[in-house]
């Protein structure tokens, strides 16, 4: 089901996102102290090259990691197979970079 | 020499590889009773034709193993008093193995799965050649002999739930033995085996439960060797190899 | 091949602290992956439409939502923490803690959750 490539494509984004998900957190919790408004939020990100490189990278492996991830889950939990397991896992990973490429470009441009 | 007047339910699944069902037999209990023990009271005393499987009754041929309680167990060296749950047994075949009939299962896929993780030694020297010399010292031999101790019972691989959702999953006994074979010094099959354990079927479907390392009746723990796999497969694919 | 088999079902090899573990993980990998597109979905309001974000924002201040968002934050501290408690199992030498380990990620997810709410209210 689970060949070794989609495994170190799963853990080497799983790598990637840990860090990531810790700045995030971080920023959450700091970000939430004074209450969430749009104004706040593109004030800290828009026009930052390293708001853009953060949350893009984010972006990119979480959608690899995802897709790999719902794919297991699609074929252990729904006996999903075949060519419809990989349509699943390429949807997946298209629909949350499309979407998530969306929002990064909407808060930092 | 019954010790103690009560007797002991026991539920026995009966049936083939078509269905079944479980038949409850009532069975004196005794001082220190494995269940192997009560197995062999009712096909001696209640029912002839129960269909069962053992040979050394001494933890030492893996041929016993059958569900007790839900989990499985070497039932040669399992105590009623360890899993009986107020005076009851529930005994059925091993999980994820086809039934052949009553407590005996096929064990052919789980044996075909040791030879698909390449757990076929692969010599590198013959008759003539001096034994080699391997220190119980090195890293690597350390490794493989947390292994070998493995008696091929079957229990991780009933107990695993890998293997319940994935079915073609190689599973915890074979890509333990994969892992022993790896660390051997003396083996010249490396990248087939690699390649072996590398696949769809292969040691990246393992969740960790651990469930196989709970249950092994050697304390041993696939999981560990199947991490070990997981690193020598995920080196050789970034080298290309894979 | 196990399809033909009659075995009857067994559970009891399942539950031990590691298993549950397991079963967090996957959970809270669900969980995150389903809230995703909502989570872009929202911040994409910018790109057209900057009052909906304002709007969607202040709904969030809704105290069941803040509890709701406290528990996002639960299932992503489960999934991080979790998550390099399994790198650590299959990349560094074996440990055979495995269940402290385990035991230290939830513990390290409900307190940063813990310090989630704390601030958020």
């Amino acid at each position: 089901m689970t060949d070794i490539r989609l495994y170190m494509l799963q853990r080497i984004s799983a790598m990637v996102l840990a860090p990531l998900i810790v700045g995030h957190i971080a920023t959450m919790i700091v970000a939430v102290q004074n209450g969430l408004s749009a104004g706040e939020i593109l004030g800290r990100t828009q026009g930052s090259i390293w708001w853009g490189l953060f949350y893009g990278l984010f972006v990119a492996a979480v959608s690899v990691h995802a897709a790999i991830g719902l794919r297991t889950v699609a074929f252990e939990w729904l006996k999903l197979k075949g060519r419809a397991l990989d349509l699943l896992a390429w949807a997946v990973f298209a629909g949350l970079l499309l979407l998530g490429g969306r929002a990064v470009m909407a808060v930092v441009l | 020499m019954t010790q103690d007047a009560d007797t002991l339910t026991v539920e026995v699944w009966r049936g083939d590889a078509r269905g079944g069902g479980y038949v409850a037999y009532d069975v004196p209990r005794r001082e220190s009773q494995t269940v192997l023990d009560v197995v062999t009271w009712i096909q001696q005393n209640a029912e002839p034709a129960l269909a069962y499987r053992f040979a050394c009754r001494v933890g030492m041929c893996g041929s016993c193993a059958m569900t007790v309680n839900g989990a499985p167990r070497w039932t040669c060296r399992t105590h009623v008093r360890r899993v009986a749950k107020a005076g009851r047994l529930r005994i059925a075949p091993l999980r994820n193995l086809p039934v052949i009939r009553d407590l005996a299962a096929d064990l052919a896929p789980f044996f075909n799965k040791w030879t698909a993780a390449g757990g076929t030694f692969a010599p590198t020297a013959t008759r003539d050649d001096p034994p080699a010399e391997i220190s119980p010292e090195t890293p690597q031999r350390a490794a493989a002999d947390a292994g070998i101790e493995c008696i091929n019972c079957a229990v991780c691989y009933a107990a695993c739930d890998t293997v319940a959702m994935v079915p073609d999953y190689l599973g915890p006994a074979a890509l333990n033995r994969a892992w022993t074979l790896v660390n051997d010094a003396r083996d010249g099959g490396q990248a087939e085996r690699i390649a072996a354990v590398s696949g769809g079927n292969g040691c990246a479907n393992c969740h960790s439960h651990q469930s196989c390392a709970e249950l092994c009746p050697n304390g041993l723990s696939p999981t560990a060797a199947i991490a070990g796999l997981k690193r020598a497969a995920g080196r050789a694919w970034l080298r290309g190899g894979a | 091949m196990t399809a033909s088999s009659a075995a009857p079902p067994a559970w009891a090899h399942r539950g031990h602290p590691l298993w549950i573990a397991w079963l967090i993980h996957r959970l809270s990998g669900l969980a995150l992956a389903l809230f995703l597109p909502a989570h872009f979905l929202v911040l994409g309001l910018a790109l057209n439409d900057p009052a909906a974000l304002d709007g969607a924002l202040r709904w969030m201040d809704n105290p069941w939502v803040k509890a709701a968002e406290t528990g996002l934050v639960l299932l992503l501290g489960l999934h991080l923490f979790g998550g390099l408690r399994l790198l650590a199992l299959e990349f560094l030498p074996w440990s055979p803690r495995q269940k402290t380990w385990a035991a230290a990620a939830v513990a390290l997810a409900c307190a940063v959750s813990a310090g989630f709410l704390l601030s958020a209210v």
